[in-house]
């Protein structure tokens, strides 16, 4: 009798919790917020080029680089979000580090370790950060400067622009979407596919 | 540290402040009074009681209670194994996962079932639309419930005199879900969308990258299920990442009402005691005390990772916080959380049976990592899993008033009730089962070879993986530090068989000390009785808490975190 009221409760339960309120939520997200619904999804010529919110890789001089992913194995795999899971006395943890201080050293020739955050040469915890700090952008203007034929200034001037603070000037961190400061810098040279962000 | 303290005081205050129109709410909810969405609610409640043949005027006696909530789990637990072993065959597939293998999704199935949400796989890369919302967001919800229900019959019975029963668990889980988490759920996945969270059931998007690489963005509808992990503190990320991916958790705004979820429901049921119990007193102190652990241990772990790892500062890298970086040991952090939003979050979600991560615990400092490991051995009661969290603090208090009669010779007494040999008997039930379930497998699993073949941190880090897997299975906590590879037939298999016995080995005998207690007759108090809502009483339980976790987990600790930690100083690596 027990049983059979359990077996009963567990399936309207499911309809009501598992299937009615998901649905019906998804129909009032893509409603209200049909953007935000779909991911923040950005399409240019019916191919999907970015989700606003995810990060993604990027290697080339000219451009600011993302912080160090650990989700797949070449980094920013956006079906496979991880981080590192290293311990803080695990060797490799070190070693990764140190390695990744070496390169960021030799590709921004005037930049010191104590220009260094620490966020840039550790990986985040979802391996998809879309963001870096500050501190992780300026390190990078003087290389991305040069490699544009812009000026340091105006690089820098892009940087705060793109900077988001605190919100509310209180709650959590300031940070920089690596993917809109990079698009910016495209716009900035006049470089058309990425200049087409406003038509978007 | 300036804004370390703003931030934690805002949500301090707001806990606080949202705790209590909840409590006293959910204490009208339970009584079956009325309420404002009674007009919606009524009819869908009657439906439901008509469609399962559930008398809600007949109650239960505590064994009857017990019963029902056990066979309702058992009966969950069988139905999403089936589902995750059938997900091929069912709709809303769009990646076209295969079946769960059986040890996973036996495990799974435990882990859910028993609000743990222990993941030993990664959820965008293994189970369909349809596994995760109508398998896992459902047990996010009724196991919730379930622990809701278990609370206010234990509550019922230390209120109740001379008492057979001690409510319907029927009425108590529908209530749960029907008034309490279903309206803040939609309410809260709206906002959650609104800040960023996709809602969808797409297909995973195929991204061309600005650099001409290809990218696969899962997709799903996770703002609902979200919102559920945190509110029923089930801690199961949709993703594999957890609160630290971006779809989960966009923004520091998201992040700060995640946090509020996983707190707000385990802080009013407090108020909702002290509202049954006719003393409002009575819920303020068990408040204070879980607020006073709350923050104590909010501060170290914040301390802990700010000050991060010496190995760093020997590169030459700067890990003081400036206006431009958070500093700290960032790794496994997120830039938009920083420090004290990724401390503050773990605190949090070990403090109560969430498990929900916004940062990844594994690569915590020692002693960072340390804090949450020590929240979920003090019994996940510093306001605790929804339910769960009232009810083991309420095991507390009962050993924390018998150690005060003991201490000035009179009996004791806790809300006009005597506590004597049978309550205690129960009592000790419940706090011994706990290290056991959590320290024998531990101590198997460290000699086993299966059981060494999962350490992924070699060095004491690698004792701590293994230690805190079992103390979160046996808490039904899930935070894990994440690099424990977990998905074996000898860990999924040993962790299913410890959440469940964590759960439901805890949750009889503290139904059966709520049977006790209802049949009692009260006592008038007199000079002699021991007052439970001032700052004395506070105290004394803040002391018995420790005490008892320090004295059953002390050696086991020193053993993981506390050697890493002198290691991590000298400056030596594994």
């Amino acid at each position: 009798m027990r049983l059979w009221t359990a077996i009963k409760m567990t399936f309207v339960l499911t309809v009501l919790t598992g299937i009615i309120y998901p649905v019906l939520m998804t129909a009032m997200s893509e409603t209200m917020f049909p953007f935000q619904a779909k991911g923040s999804l950005i399409s240019r010529d019916g191919q999907v080029v970015r989700s606003e919110l995810i990060g993604q890789n990027f290697n080339a001089l000219n451009y600011f680089h993302p912080r160090p992913s650990a989700a797949g194995g070449k980094g920013y795999d956006a079906s496979n979000s991880s981080g590192s899971n290293l311990g803080p006395t695990n060797k490799s943890l070190i070693d990764t580090a140190r390695q990744r201080l070496k390169e960021v050293l030799d590709q921004n020739p005037g930049a010191s370790a104590a220009d260094v955050p620490i966020s840039q040469i550790t990986a985040s915890g979802s391996g998809l950060d879309p963001e870096i700090s500050p501190a992780g952008a300026m390190m990078q203007a003087a290389r991305v400067a040069k490699a544009r034929g812009l000026s340091d200034r105006a690089v820098m001037d892009l940087i705060r622009a793109h900077t988001r603070t605190r919100w509310a000037g209180v709650l959590g961190e300031p940070g920089v979407n690596v993917l809109k400061l990079n698009l910016a810098l495209d716009d900035l040279n006049g470089i058309a596919p990425r200049a087409s962000a406003k038509s978007e | 540290m300036g804004n370390a303290i703003i931030q934690v005081g805002i949500f301090s205050a707001l806990v606080t402040a949202i705790s209590v129109p909840l409590g006293l709410y959910m204490a009208r909810v339970f009584a079956g009074e009325h309420t404002m969405l009674d007009p919606v609610l009524r009819p869908i409640e009657r439906l439901v009681y008509r469609l399962c043949g559930v008398h809600p005027e007949a109650e239960e006696t505590w064994v009857e209670y017990a019963v029902s909530m056990l066979l309702f789990s058992m009966v969950g637990m069988f139905v999403l194994y089936a589902m995750e072993r059938l997900q091929y065959y069912l709709p809303l597939n769009p990646q076209q996962f295969g079946a769960v293998a059986p040890d996973l999704a036996f495990n799974t199935a435990a882990s859910f079932t028993t609000n743990t949400n222990w993941q030993a796989y990664g959820g965008e890369s293994t189970m369909s639309y349809f596994t995760q919302m109508a398998g896992l967001a459902f047990h996010n919800f009724v196991s919730a419930a379930a622990g809701i229900a278990v609370a206010i019959a234990v509550i019922r019975g230390f209120v109740r005199r001379s008492a057979k029963t001690i409510g319907n668990f029927w009425v108590d889980l529908t209530r749960a879900i029907l008034w309490v988490l279903l309206p803040i759920s939609v309410v809260g996945a709206l906002v959650l969308v609104w800040q960023g969270v996709p809602q969808n059931f797409s297909p995973y998007a195929q991204v061309k990258t600005v650099e001409g690489a290809e990218q696969v963005i899962a997709q799903g509808p996770v703002a609902s299920q979200e919102v559920i992990k945190e509110l029923g503190t089930n801690g199961g990320g949709f993703f594999n990442a957890n609160s630290a991916h971006p779809y989960e958790n966009p923004t520091p705004l998201s992040n700060l009402l995640e946090m509020l979820a996983i707190f707000a429901i385990a802080a009013g049921l407090t108020h909702t005691f002290g509202q049954m119990a006719g003393d409002r007193r009575q819920g303020w102190a068990l408040f204070a005390t879980m607020g006073l652990l709350f923050l104590v241990g909010a501060a170290c772990a914040i301390k802990a990772e700010h000050r991060g790892n010496p190995q760093f500062a020997a590169m030459g890298i700067k890990q003081a916080a400036s206006a431009t970086q958070s500093g700290g040991n960032m790794e496994g952090k997120e830039v938009r959380f920083g420090i004290v939003n990724s401390a503050l979050w773990a605190t949090i979600t070990t403090d109560t049976s969430c498990g929900a991560v916004n940062s990844m615990h594994d690569s915590y400092t020692p002693l960072g990592g340390l804090i949450p490991l020590l929240n979920i051995q003090i019994g996940e009661i510093i306001f605790g899993g929804v339910g769960s969290g009232l009810y083991g603090m309420l095991v507390m208090a009962v050993l924390a008033v018998f150690i005060a009669g003991l201490m000035v010779g009179r009996t004791p007494e806790y809300l006009g009730k005597k506590i004597e040999g049978r309550e205690m008997k129960l009592a000790m039930l419940y706090i011994l089962i706990f290290p056991t379930v959590i320290l024998l497998p531990a101590g198997v699993a460290v000699v086993a070879k299966a059981g060494l073949a999962g350490i992924s941190n070699p060095g004491p880090h690698g004792f701590s993986q293994i230690l805190h897997a079992y103390s979160e299975a046996s808490a039904n906590n899930g935070s894990a530090f994440g690099g424990l590879n977990a998905n074996t037939p000898f860990y999924n298999v040993t962790l299913a068989i410890v959440m469940l016995f964590g759960r439901f080995m805890m949750k009889v005998p503290v139904l059966a000390l709520a049977g006790s207690l209802a049949a009692k007759r009260a006592v008038p108090p007199s000079a002699g009785t021991f007052p439970t809502g001032g700052a004395v009483f506070v105290l004394l339980l803040v002391g018995v808490i420790l005490i008892v976790a320090a004295l059953t987990f002390f050696p086991a600790d020193a053993l993981g975190p506390i050697v890493e930690h002198l290691a991590m100083m000298q400056g030596k690596l594994f």
